[in-house]
């Protein structure tokens, strides 16, 4: 993002985690208030990269194993003679689908627990900025209206 | 004898709808065949939406059955997005219910949209100010409320008011539809304000406004009280409390039951098809005032459809399901996912059978509506036996014609009140209450 923008910037997905990173700005004049906010946000982001980064690799190497693991039990190697990556069917696949979500069961429940929290937590800030600016701005009005 | 007529007359006029009661004007006249026809080129559209969309569409579901079909859009033509209060799953096509609506699902979206992604992911990859711009606002709001989502719902709202048993009130139809809608698009703003990294990790959803950070969470929240809080009191004040409390349970369900219980238990499935099968019960009391056995068995028929619409969907989305931690009976238990589709293919038949006894319709109703409901019933059989993509895939798209075509019908052979009368009544002649014109 450019240097002299006075917004967040938000990118493209994660290779990783499919979340977008944004990018927080700073404003030079950012009041107690306006830093909780950013920061609130920026451990959310942190927490859920984290998360989801780690979540999809296991997903990737957890399909990539069952899918060696049953290729080697039907006597068929990873790549056919062409060069293709063999792959099973949705039918054998979801026996492994079903075992990776029950394992991963307990973890989704602590982190929607964590999710919720830091979501409601930024908004309600957003929601006290957002108020604190409004009224920065009326009092504005008012100064200048009386003069 | 005619005293007596004139009193049940007065009586039987009372209109539970309060707004209407006070700008009543005597216009009795039902305007049912204009109605009608209203109703028939809105499903008409729909249908040929469908089949329009089917060479590649909540969701959801509705409640989910409703879907949106944005990149199918974009494809296809420009269009409009739903749920009521209903959960609706988005995009095989652009009926999404609620249940939901019922997310609908990348299986047609990766095959059909091959243009699109090319031309999005480009755009994709660069790095976007998070600023609002005001012309932007509008798509926005529109896809963050699931607008077709939305309409769907509504549609199955107006059919509960018209199949209701009572004079058509215009005005009170059109406020219980706007609150129904404004009800509807709360409910589907809440629900993308809490799943934003889940959205972000699937494929149908990843494209929408708060996982690109087109606009902020708080927006979101403000934007779902501003269309929440008037639908509701809009329903309320000035259709019937009734109504308003239906609206405000439905929106309850759906963003506190069910958006949190899909990450926890399988049960989800069975809330979001309630979630579904409000909006029609909605539009009967609001004609009514009074929640009947009409009500109920409209309720049922929506809450039954649900079933094979949304299991045959999640059949194919099993993959991102598990990766992103929704529990799904197509995931978890597949058998009880076509047990239970099946089931409910075969309760529409019998639904069906119970409408005439009901007296909602005439006994044509059951006989016509046969071919239809054997037809998903038989898909829903192959989905069982099979359990594979391709019968999953018919089963979802019949279910998306199956709907407004059994509403339709419904509609068609419904019981007019003319004829109920004749039944024996009203002693006196019924011609000053032939508010129906009598549908051929």
């Amino acid at each position: 993002p450019p240097a002299h923008s006075h917004s967040d910037w938000i990118g493209p997905p994660d290779k990783l985690s499919n979340l977008r990173p944004v990018i927080f700005y700073e404003p030079p004049e950012e009041t107690a208030l306006e830093r909780r906010l950013r920061e609130a946000r920026q451990e959310a982001q942190a927490s859920n990269q984290r998360f989801w980064a780690r979540h999809n690799r296991a997903f990737r190497q957890e399909k990539e194993e069952f899918i060696y693991s049953r290729l080697k039990a039907k006597g068929l190697e990873m790549r056919d003679e062409s060069g293709r990556k063999a792959t099973l069917n949705a039918e054998e696949m979801a026996d492994f689908y079903k075992d990776f979500l029950s394992k991963n069961f307990k973890k989704h429940l602590q982190y929607n627990r964590d999710w919720y929290k830091h979501n409601f937590r930024i908004t309600f800030l957003m929601g006290q900025v957002a108020l604190v600016r409004a009224l920065r701005w009326l009092r504005r009005r008012k100064k200048n209206v009386e003069q | 004898g005619l005293f007596l007529w004139h009193l049940r007359n007065a009586g039987a006029r009372q209109i539970p709808c309060r707004f209407v009661h006070l700008y009543h004007v005597a216009s009795n006249r039902l305007i049912t065949f204009q109605y009608f026809n209203f109703l028939k080129r809105m499903y008409v559209t729909q249908c040929n939406k469908d089949l329009s969309q089917r060479a590649k569409p909540k969701s959801d579901s509705i409640v989910s059955p409703f879907h949106e079909l944005q990149k199918l859009d974009e494809e296809k033509k420009v269009v409009h997005k739903i749920s009521p209060v209903s959960p609706v799953h988005q995009s095989w096509s652009e009926m999404s219910s609620r249940n939901e609506l019922r997310e609908m699902k990348s299986a047609a979206e990766t095959e059909d949209s091959v243009m699109p992604v090319g031309a999005e992911s480009k755009e994709d990859r660069q790095w976007k100010e998070m600023k609002l711009r005001l012309d932007d606002l509008p798509g926005i709001l529109a896809r963050l409320s699931k607008i077709k989502l939305t309409a769907l719902v509504v549609s199955t709202a107006s059919a509960g008011f018209a199949m209701a048993p009572v004079p058509f009130e215009l005005t009170c139809f059109l406020l219980a539809s706007l609150g129904t809608g404004l009800a509807s698009c709360a409910a589907n703003s809440i629900n993308q304000f809490f799943e934003v990294p889940f959205d972000s990790n699937m494929n149908r959803t990843k494209n929408r406004p708060l996982v690109r950070g087109q606009i902020s969470p708080l927006l979101a929240v403000c934007f779902a009280a501003s269309c929440g809080i008037p639908g509701i009191a809009l329903l309320t004040l000035g259709v019937n409390p009734l109504t308003g409390a239906l609206g405000a349970f439905n929106i309850f369900l759906y963003t506190c039951c069910y958006t949190p219980l899909k990450r926890m238990s399988i049960a989800n499935t069975w809330v979001g098809a309630v979630v579904g099968a409000i909006p029609p019960v909605m539009g009967w009391t609001a004609a009514t005032g009074s929640l009947d056995a009409g009500a109920l068995l409209l309720g049922g028929i929506l809450y039954s459809w649900q079933f094979p619409h949304f299991n045959a969907l999640s059949w194919g989305l099993r993959e991102d399901y598990s990766r992103g931690g929704y529990c799904m009976m197509s995931v978890t238990h597949p058998g009880l996912c076509r047990r239970v589709a099946l089931r409910h293919c075969l309760a529409l038949i019998g639904l069906s059978t119970v409408a005439p006894v009901l007296n909602i319709t005439t006994w044509t109703f059951p006989i016509i509506s046969l071919p239809i409901n054997l037809y998903i019933s038989y898909l829903g059989f192959r989905f069982y036996r099979d359990a594979d993509r391709s019968s999953s895939r018919k089963l979802f798209f019949c279910s998306l014609w199956h709907l407004p075509m059994l509403l339709l019908v419904m509609f068609t052979c419904k019981k007019s009140i003319l004829e109920k009368e004749d039944k024996g009544d009203l002693p006196g002649g019924g011609h000053e209450m032939a508010m129906e014109i009598r549908l051929p």
